[in-house]
């Protein structure tokens, strides 16, 4: 039974991952800010998997709040052996082009508050010399586009910090992973215009689930996004700025 | 940041098509600000898409699909209660609770209906006659009203609003979470008896004496057959087999869970291939696939209560144009009249009916709840244009005249003045919706179509 600690927990993916440790039988903590959605998340794992499941309320943008917030989750699970980083807001961005303080509160939710939480939790995990940290980042962060470059900024700002954090913790055996899903059938694209291969939450939550007994880097779910973003990547600057994406 | 799409959604019957916004929420405290958006005036809740015809279409209007709605809440093991989200899904159930010992109350013939959807049209199955619908088997649901507040209904606690939800059509608001009392089982299995009757006399009359020793009951009918044939089909009863009552090669896992698919329809095929010809061969190919007379068979709970989960996507086997089901209750005092009535006019049309499946209800529920004491007959048929939609309504016309009604869940055609004299407390249930939703915020195709909601549009 591995320890889970699920940052976030209340989206549609975390709410997968959360679902698919705790069919392995792990103990759950979820984070998030919402208690009626932390409370709902928490009695359908209870109900579905008899796993123990506790919830804290943690306010991402609330960088004070989050050492409390560790240390009881910390409590809670005695130790830990997963932090699964699943914070993220897309956010409006046309709002977020215009108004410095909302583009502000963008890069501080999507990408602050994995420097705030992540960071204490590798230096818990590097003491103990094991664990996994998992970072949802995003294809998103591979290249900024237009229609959402503050969100996409975010991302690619918590790719680079995971891809240091796994640098730096690799001696230490504690395994750092960079999630990068494509588009995702959540309530974030619902809705949204030119999305194509749409994966379900659960689908990534079962990939997340066997990557974590994998070799730590960099997965692209599905696998061939890692495919069509090598090549989003080679488009020339001098023809990607005339692009509308 | 939950958006809408616009969607082009039918029934399962693929017939008719409307288009409507969708929303799809995922937290549950966003349902109230969602429904509360004064850019939408009217909603409409949906699950699976599983009743027929348009009772979860809302065109032009919102939908609200409560597919992410599905968390489970609570699950008591020792009295078998379980509260759960509307979105949550039959087969999920099954797969949860069939383990520990439990079985659904109530099931449909299939498992791919939601929890809130199956109260809403109070859905019933083969053990009606002893168990009642859905709605005898849910303690109490919470329902978010018009004006956003929510309310926890029960039989004793605002009782007419708790049965005008059973069977509401999802027009009084929106179950945000129901408890089920839920079934004990010692196995997944049925003890089946098969009986192959010669004729609707004998169909009947076995029914009618011995429904008390079964709890579970239904009929296939031959449908082809006419003259001295009419109505010859076979029983097929059965009761929950015991764990003593296990042959051993299942023994050693009597709480099995098999809720696959073994194929799939993976687009429509061609209109008109389900005609009266094929019709008539797998009729005839069915019936004797039974021997005349008693057989038994010890059947898991999966082919027995949903065999047509077996093939997934099957309503694709009639094409783009779609199919219709025509269900009616007929009531107890003199069902036989009206049952040889609609049979033979199957037979004599040159409409076939690709699936005849003949049941004895027991009590009813309140307002617009489809059962009540008689025997329900289940016809489908390949929409194949107007013709068809005349024929149908001959099969209504027979229907009132015999006291019956038709199945709303999974009607696409009855005619608005019909309604009032199949649902003779329509009146009343039009009084307490327009209390809790006086400006009808919660509507449907079905409600227009059939003019559920009175005057107003």
């Amino acid at each position: 039974m591995k320890r889970i600690l699920i940052l976030g927990a209340t989206s549609a993916v975390a709410r997968a991952v959360a679902g698919a440790f705790a069919g392995q039988g792990d103990q759950l903590f979820l984070g998030a800010r919402n208690p009626a959605e932390l409370d709902r998340i928490q009695a359908d794992l209870r109900v579905r998997f008899g796993v123990p499941v506790d919830t804290g309320f943690l306010e991402a943008g609330d960088v004070e709040s989050h050492p409390a917030f560790i240390q009881q989750a910390l409590t809670s699970l005695g130790g830990l052996d997963v932090v699964v980083f699943a914070i993220g807001l897309l956010g409006e961005q046309p709002e977020a082009s215009h108004h410095p303080a909302q583009a502000l509160d963008l890069i501080r939710i999507n990408f602050g508050s994995a420097v705030s939480l992540l960071a204490p939790l590798a230096n818990f995990l590097e003491s103990r010399q094991k664990g996994a940290i998992v970072g949802i980042s995003s294809v998103a962060g591979d290249r900024a586009r237009q229609s959402k470059y503050v969100y996409d900024a975010a991302k690619g700002g918590l790719s680079l910090y995971l891809q240091g954090l796994r640098n730096r913790l690799e001696p230490s055996g504690v395994r750092v992973y960079t999630v990068k899903p494509g588009f995702v059938d959540t309530s974030m694209t619902y809705g949204l215009p030119g999305l194509f291969l749409v994966a379900q939450p659960d689908q990534v939550a079962r990939w997340i689930v066997k990557m974590v007994e994998k070799n730590s880097g960099v997965y692209y779910m599905p696998w061939f996004w890692k495919w069509i973003m090598l090549i989003i990547k080679l488009i020339p600057e001098f023809i990607f700025k005339k692009m509308k994406m | 940041m939950s958006g809408f799409l616009e969607s082009e959604l039918s029934g399962w019957g693929l017939y008719p098509r409307t288009s409507a916004r969708t929303y799809r929420p995922e937290r549950m405290s966003r349902v109230g600000a969602i429904l509360g958006s004064p850019a939408e005036p009217h909603w409409l809740a949906r699950g699976l898409g599983r009743s027929y015809g348009d009772a979860a279409l809302n065109q032009g209007g919102a939908v609200l699909l409560t597919q992410r709605l599905d968390c489970f809440l609570d699950f008591n093991l020792d009295s078998g209660e379980l509260v759960a989200e509307p979105g949550v899904s039959f087969d999920r159930i099954i797969e949860l609770v069939l383990p520990r010992g439990w079985f659904l109350p109530v099931t449909p013939g299939t498992k791919f209906v939601t929890l809130g959807g199956a109260i809403a049209c109070d859905v019933h199955g083969k053990n009606h006659h002893q168990d009642g619908s859905l709605g005898n088997h849910v303690q109490w649901l919470d329902l978010l009203l018009a004006d956003g507040s929510e309310v926890r209904c029960s039989s004793h606690q605002n009782g007419d609003l708790f049965w005008a939800t059973i069977g509401g059509m999802g027009l009084t608001g929106i179950i945000l979470r129901a408890c089920l009392n839920l079934k004990k089982v010692e196995s997944a299995y049925i003890r089946v008896d098969y009986l192959r009757t010669r004729n609707l006399d004998e169909t009947l009359r076995h029914l009618e004496e011995e429904d008390d020793q079964y709890t579970y009951s239904v009929a296939w009918v031959d449908c082809v057959a006419g003259g001295q044939k009419l109505g010859r089909g076979v029983l097929m009863r059965g009761n929950p087999c015991p764990l003593i009552g296990l042959p051993k090669n299942v023994a050693n896992a009597p709480l099995l869970v098999k809720n696959r698919a073994l194929a799939s329809i993976p687009f429509h095929l061609p209109s008109g291939l389900l005609n009266r010809h094929s019709c008539r061969l797998m009729n005839a190919v069915y019936y004797r696939r039974f021997k005349q007379g008693h057989s038994s068979a010890l059947e898991h709970y999966d082919p027995y209560f949903y065999p047509l989960d077996m093939l997934e996507n099957w309503n694709r086997g009639y094409g783009k144009r779609g199919f219709l089901q025509h269900q009616c209750v007929l009531p107890d005092n003199d069902p036989t009249e009206g049952l040889r009535k609609i049979l033979e006019a199957i037979s004599q049309s040159h409409f076939g009916s690709t699936l005849v499946v003949l049941k004895r209800f027991g009590g009813g529920n309140r307002f617009l709840s489809f059962p009540r004491p008689g025997y329900t007959l289940a016809l489908d048929f390949p929409m194949s244009g107007p013709a068809m939609l005349d024929f149908l309504d001959s099969l209504d016309r027979i229907v009132m005249e015999a006291g019956g009604r038709i199945y709303l869940a999974k009607d696409a055609r009855l005619k608005p003045e019909y309604c009032p004299p199949m649902y003779p407390q329509l009146a009343d249930w039009l009084e307490i919706k327009q209390r809790v939703d006086p400006d009808n915020r919660f509507t449907s195709d079905l409600a227009r179509r059939l003019g559920l909601l009175g005057a107003k549009p």
